[in-house]
């Protein structure tokens, strides 16, 4: 990693640090819930980033693989398997150990998964649906990849709402802690708001790492080779199916890391968090993030879901969003942050074409 | 199953089928003239039965659906204008995520003016429960209203298509822009034009299924994302193909039902539209040859 990142990194850090520092200075802690919660939806749009913005596949489906690892997890910790005691796979696990059992409020026993044992099957079925999602898919370009996403994305809608495992239109509530090392939790406890804040701007900050690395790596030119010309980048040697797989793989499992801790931190999950317009909204986020901007994209997606989780949208909310999009998308492709305001207003009242517009988006 | 079950399915799966298949149509007239997907084709057929209910509060019934008609046609054209005339040749991704941001705009503004409550046009002869006897089994008027009406929208488009002066220019505005410009065709009225038909027969299509299926402000999205598996199903461009294939989704969707629980018939249509599009792309009546030459 060179200078510049490592600067970038570290400045981030320090901002995550002040502004809970600020907030405990001001009295206004009750911030952190939303700055939380804008973490764990800042990890999805910056994996969704690396697939639109360096590869350049759309996806409008990456709500389904936050609610595969939401559900997955939720479901786990939450269903009990005690009067599944006698089958052989149930067995197997309580004879490893690898069950918790507890008492309901009626005194009744309760077997269930361990959250970090519910967290990696959630993650191993994010993966497992991605690559067999991903092969066919992303064979598609354009309006095809769009629609396939979109359909990706309303089945897993769908089958989450019509199936009584995952609690049908009341989604599943009661889910436990996720017990960490070092006595820390993710839970919606109120006396652990601070360290939870730390945790998710923690995983974060991993997630950014891990993503800024990659992109400045031979994967990464590999992939914005891939966007600027398919073609030109197979005859480079590029293999670009596989790296088109890999990143959609990737960005599938942090949106499922996100959907499982969200799911903890807030104690439940809703079907809404895996419908059609949570994935446009990720979409839209990345776009004004500026597509292939991983510390735009993030900064605008923090802003904009802490701005939308304090309600200050109203009843606009979906609205908003919607608005945000065709805004971008008509004057500013290369996301809000790299609008040059006098050039820009140079152009629009000269009439002259974009010279940009068409080679970027 | 008994026969009277079977034709009452088979009459159910036409009915919805030739719905799918007239919002297919829709996004075969955009997409030929302009190569664009509008992702807010479903909002039309939402809007226009939204405009006929409320309009019959003041109006006879068939006043209100051709009010309600032109003023989504009128919608649709100021959405070309505004959002899509100016483009400059516009890549694919950017087309697609402006007209999703249009169809989330279209759809928040009818949740705002008409609620979240599910509306409904009242049934154009007699009510809910009358019927008539066709076949052996009792069907709804309505449903031969869907019939006839969308029968003579594709029709009506095929005449429109072939023998009259604009449709002609529309149709070589479809096959090769440049050279209909050097013809003297204003291309760019013409794409204005396709988005007012295809609200048009959009919104009309809203109107007479409404009684049936109702209206909600959501209800376009399952819509679009249905008639789009129809257009691919059918070969993206082809209406006449789109009509088949309506048909055939319509039926299947149907007879799932006798298979697997209402909630998943979404799932399942869904999967049909993957299916399709990873194995035969260019629909099941496209050529592969032809195919070969655009953009998947």
């Amino acid at each position: 990693m060179d200078r510049k990142n490592l600067v970038s990194l570290l400045v981030f850090a320090i901002a995550v640090v002040a502004v809970q520092q600020a907030t405990a200075a001001t009295d206004t802690q009750y911030y952190l819930t939303q700055l939380t919660m804008a973490a764990y939806y800042s990890l999805v749009i910056i994996g969704l980033c690396l697939v639109m913005g360096y590869a350049g596949q759309i996806s409008l489906g990456h709500a389904g693989f936050f609610g595969i690892g939401g559900y997955v997890s939720a479901a786990l910790t939450t269903h009990n398997l005690a009067p599944l005691r006698d089958t052989a796979v149930v067995s197997w696990l309580a004879a490893h150990g690898l069950l918790v059992s507890g008492r309901d409020l009626y005194g009744d026993v309760l077997l269930t998964v361990p959250p970090w044992l519910a967290c990696l099957a959630a993650l191993t079925a994010a993966v497992v649906i991605a690559f067999v999602i991903g092969v066919p898919v992303l064979k598609l370009k354009g309006h095809y990849l769009a629609m396939a996403t979109l359909g990706f994305g309303t089945i897993i809608y769908r089958i989450v709402l019509a199936t009584e495992f995952f609690g049908e239109a009341d989604g599943i509530s009661e889910v436990p802690a996720f017990p960490l090392p070092g006595g820390l939790a993710v839970s919606g406890d109120f006396s652990a708001r601070v360290s939870n804040y730390y945790l998710a701007w923690g995983i974060v900050l991993i997630g950014m790492t891990v993503l800024l690395n990659l992109i400045h790596s031979r994967v990464g030119r590999g992939l914005r080779a891939i966007h600027g010309a398919e073609d030109a980048a197979e005859a480079m040697g590029v293999n670009a199916s596989r790296y088109k797989l890999y990143s959609f793989v990737i960005s599938a499992v942090f949106a499922a890391v996100a959907g499982v801790f969200l799911t903890h931190y807030n104690g439940g999950i809703g079907p809404s968090e895996a419908g059609i317009m949570k994935s446009v909204r990720y979409v839209a986020l990345v776009a004004v993030g500026g597509m292939a901007s991983l510390w735009g994209t993030m900064i605008m997606g923090v802003l904009l879901n802490f701005m939308s989780l304090r309600g200050m949208f109203g009843s606009y909310d979906d609205a908003v969003f919607g608005a945000i999009l065709i805004l971008i998308m008509l004057f500013a492709p290369e996301g809000i942050l790299r609008v040059q305001v006098p050039a820009a207003a140079k152009r629009i009242f000269q009439g002259r074409p974009k010279s940009v517009a068409g080679k970027t988006s | 199953m008994s026969a009277e079950q079977f034709t009452q399915y088979l009459f159910a799966g036409i009915t919805y089928g030739i719905i799918y298949a007239i919002v297919a149509i829709g996004f075969n007239i955009i997409y030929n003239t302009t190569g664009i997907i509008n992702f807010a084709q479903g909002e039309f057929v939402m809007l226009g039965g939204m405009c006929a209910i409320s309009f019959q509060r003041f109006m006879p019934l068939p006043a209100a659906i051709v009010l309600a008609v032109a003023v989504t046609m009128v919608i649709g054209a100021l959405i070309e204008m505004i959002f899509i005339r100016w483009l400059k040749s516009p890549s694919v991704l950017r087309m697609i995520i402006i007209t999703i941001g249009i169809s989330i705009l279209l759809r928040e503004a009818a949740l705002h003016i008409w609620g979240d409550a599910v509306r409904a046009l009242p049934y154009f002869n007699g009510d809910e429960v009358s019927s008539v006897r066709i076949l052996g089994t009792n069907i709804s008027p309505q449903v031969l209203w869907v019939l006839g009406t969308c029968s003579l929208i594709v029709a009506g488009l095929s005449v429109f298509f072939r023998f009259t002066s604009l449709g002609q220019e529309m149709r070589a505005c479809a096959a090769n822009r440049t050279a209909a410009t050097l013809c003297g065709i204003n291309t760019k009225n013409m794409i204005t034009f396709s988005f007012m038909l295809s609200a048009g027969i959009g919104a009309l299509a809203g109107c007479v299924v409404s009684p049936i299926t109702y209206t909600q402000y959501d209800s376009g999205t399952g819509l679009a994302i249905k008639g789009f598996t129809v257009a691919i199903l059918g070969g993206l461009g082809n209406s006449m193909a789109a009509v088949a294939a309506g048909l055939l989704l319509g039926v299947i969707e149907a007879f799932s039902i006798t298979v697997v629980p209402l909630a998943f018939q979404d799932a399942i249509s869904i999967s049909i539209l993957l299916v399709i599009l990873f194995a035969r792309p260019h629909g099941l009546f496209g050529d592969r040859a032809a195919a070969g030459l655009k953009e998947f």
